[in-house]
């Protein structure tokens, strides 16, 4: 039994979701080998092979691949899959535009989120904005999995000296052309894997007054999140959702201002190890999942406590 | 030109769901039930490109039992032109028998664009786009924020991790829906009696040719870990000292 990790990565660097997939792929049992698929990404190979417990990375290195469309790599994927008895990538949006269409592809369902592994073949998922938690066991050939990254700890990224391979196939996307990409540039630390987050949400009333969650942030060296109402509204570019249609986060530190705390946005950090609401509405659902609550004006207290802190 | 939308019916969004008590599943007994919040959103957005004149013909499709005709019924309300209900009975399907079968409408009506949810509010798979677009051999933009369609080409923003990205894409294809494509309209009375007699065609997966084997088995259904309880703090030097000295965060 051989699994097989695909590595998200921006081609310079192997992002540590992958970290989180490859430690989803231990529980599984078996050897793992990890697939890079870019351009000019030789520099991830290399990280992925001096991680522990890689046996070999395959890299497709082309300028085909250069976006990882869905078109092109989910073929490649499909193609070299057969030799595996299940295919992982951490569920991040490039994964969950690629391994659906690989699954299609090799005619087997998939299972997204993965957030426990029970066996080889059983595995735990949320389902409702994580309400419920289905238990689901596939029977097909192949397992192609997402990976639900605040789930599983990173592994470490030493100790490893894989065998490191080329892949020679190509396969184009015809009908699609990458015309560009608006990427934020941020020196905070990334949401997804920061340990201390200040989100803000609808209470902050404007792009203006993020600056104050912004500075407690930047005092407190930690990242920024948002609510869906505080995106929509413009306060802040849709990379900061967090949520059941957003990002997931389970930071050490979760500390929401101004938001309600509605279902969705439960969703996307309820597995914070520690969570501070601070609200002007008592009755506000977020202080039910909060371990310390603060009722007050936000204005008053987000700077008194980047003060203090 | 032709936009083909497939939509689903869930239980709505404002509803917290309950797990029964054996495990066996959630619990749906008289619960208030909507169509998907993505699936609006891709009916609105077909609907806003044929008031723009770039589409000429809506139709939507949802598969499930007798009851997603009503779902069917809301879209026609929004302006979508003519239905398709697959009628699967109560069967559990997985999202590659959905586009299987989805497939089969989109080799019967060639539509130019299809659009779907990115996700379902209950099973939260996220998946079913995706492998429509496979199974169609179409380029697939998911996540959309904007789309825009001129010359048989879209032109599409999506929604990723680290930002927005812009792909433009030869017709056909597949869309799905991100939460800022659009902000759905609400129905208005007589459009809502418009939409009762409108056609509605059903489809059965025998009539299709697609068999219903589902590889991926519901074993429980468990409600989540619940958080305990926390507590009120009176003033930020409080909140400070507990993160330090109890919690120990920072
Ligand atoms: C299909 C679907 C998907 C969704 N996905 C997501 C998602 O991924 N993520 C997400 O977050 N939401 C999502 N939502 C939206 C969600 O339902 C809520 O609408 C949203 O989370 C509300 O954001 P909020 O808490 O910032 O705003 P509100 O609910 O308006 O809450 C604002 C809060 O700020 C407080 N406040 C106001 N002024 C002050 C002040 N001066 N000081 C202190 N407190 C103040 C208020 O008391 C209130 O509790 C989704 C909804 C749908 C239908
Ligand atoms: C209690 C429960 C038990 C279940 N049991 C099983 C099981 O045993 N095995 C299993 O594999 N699955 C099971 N499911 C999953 C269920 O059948 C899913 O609805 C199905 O897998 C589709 O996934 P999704 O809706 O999350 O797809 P997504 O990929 O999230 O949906 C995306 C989009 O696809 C389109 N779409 C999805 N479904 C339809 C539809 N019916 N008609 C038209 N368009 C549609 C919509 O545009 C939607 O926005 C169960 C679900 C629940 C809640």
């Amino acid at each position: 039994m051989t699994v097989l990790v695909i590595a998200e990565h921006d081609n310079q660097n192997l992002k540590p979701a992958t970290l989180n997939a490859l430690s989803a792929a231990q529980q599984l049992g078996g050897a793992i080998e990890v697939l890079v698929i870019g351009s000019n990404c030789q520099a991830v190979a290399q990280q992925a092979a001096a991680i522990a417990g890689v046996s070999k990375v395959k890299v497709s290195d082309n300028a085909v691949y250069a976006q990882q469309l869905a078109e092109n790599t989910s073929q490649l994927i499909a193609k070299l899959a057969p030799a595996y008895s299940h295919v992982l990538a951490p569920a991040t949006t490039t994964f969950k535009d690629v391994l659906p269409r690989t699954a299609a592809l090799l005619a087997v369902n998939m299972v997204s989120d993965v957030m426990a592994v029970v066996s080889a073949d059983t595995f735990k998922r949320p389902i409702y904005a994580g309400n419920a938690i289905a238990t689901v066991q596939s029977s097909d050939a192949i397992k192609v999995l997402s990976v639900r990254t605040t789930a599983f700890d990173p592994v470490s990224t030493s100790g490893g000296s894989a065998a490191i391979e080329a892949i020679s196939d190509l396969f184009e996307a015809k009908q699609t052309q990458f015309m560009g990409a608006e990427i934020a540039k941020s020196d905070r630390p990334e949401l997804t894997s920061a340990k201390l987050i200040v989100s803000g949400g609808r209470g902050v009333g404007s792009k203006e007054n993020f600056a104050i969650i912004y500075a407690l942030a930047d005092k407190m060296g930690a990242a920024v999140g948002a609510s869906r109402a505080a995106v929509d509204a413009g306060y802040v570019p849709n990379d900061l959702q967090v949520g059941q249609t957003g990002k997931v986060v389970a930071p050490e530190l979760y500390m929401a201002v101004g938001i309600s705390g509605a279902i969705q946005h439960l969703a996307g950090m309820k597995d914070s190890k520690v969570i501070v609401a601070i609200n002007k509405d008592p009755e506000a659902p977020i202080f039910q999942v909060a371990d310390y609550g603060l009722v007050g004006d936000l204005f008053t207290i987000v700077p008194e406590l980047t003060a203090k802190l | 030109m032709k936009i083909l939308v497939a939509i689903k019916r869930v239980l709505d969004y404002s509803v917290k769901v309950r797990v029964k008590t054996d495990h066996s599943d959630v619990d749906l007994a008289n619960a208030k039930m909507s169509m998907n919040p993505f699936c609006e959103i891709a009916v609105e957005e077909a609907v806003r490109l044929k008031e723009a004149g770039v589409a000429s013909e809506i139709i939507v499709v949802s598969i499930g039992s007798k009851a997603v005709q009503e779902t069917i019924r809301s879209a026609m309300a929004m302006g979508a032109d003519r239905g398709i209900w697959i009628d699967s009975g109560e069967a559990a399907l997985s999202p590659l028998t959905i586009a299987q079968l989805l497939a089969k409408v989109v080799q019967a009506e060639q539509p130019s664009v299809v659009l779907l949810g990115k996700q379902a509010i209950d099973s939260d798979d996220n998946q079913t786009g995706q492998m429509l677009a496979a199974l169609c051999d179409y380029p697939q933009a998911t996540f959309a924020s904007k789309v825009t369609i001129a010359d048989s080409k879209a032109t599409v923003v999506r929604e990723v991790d680290g930002g927005l990205q812009t792909l433009q894409l030869a017709l056909p294809l597949v869309v799905t829906t991100d939460l800022r494509l659009n902000e759905p309209r609400y129905v208005k009375l007589p459009d809502i009696m418009k939409a009762k007699k409108k056609p509605l065609d059903t489809q059965t997966p025998e009539s299709l040719g697609v068999s219903l084997n589902n590889s991926v088995k519901m074993i429980k259904v468990e409600p989540p870990s619940e958080r305990k309880a926390g507590i009120m703090v009176p003033d930020v030097d409080a909140l400070i000292n507990s993160l330090k000295n109890q919690a120990k965060v920072l």
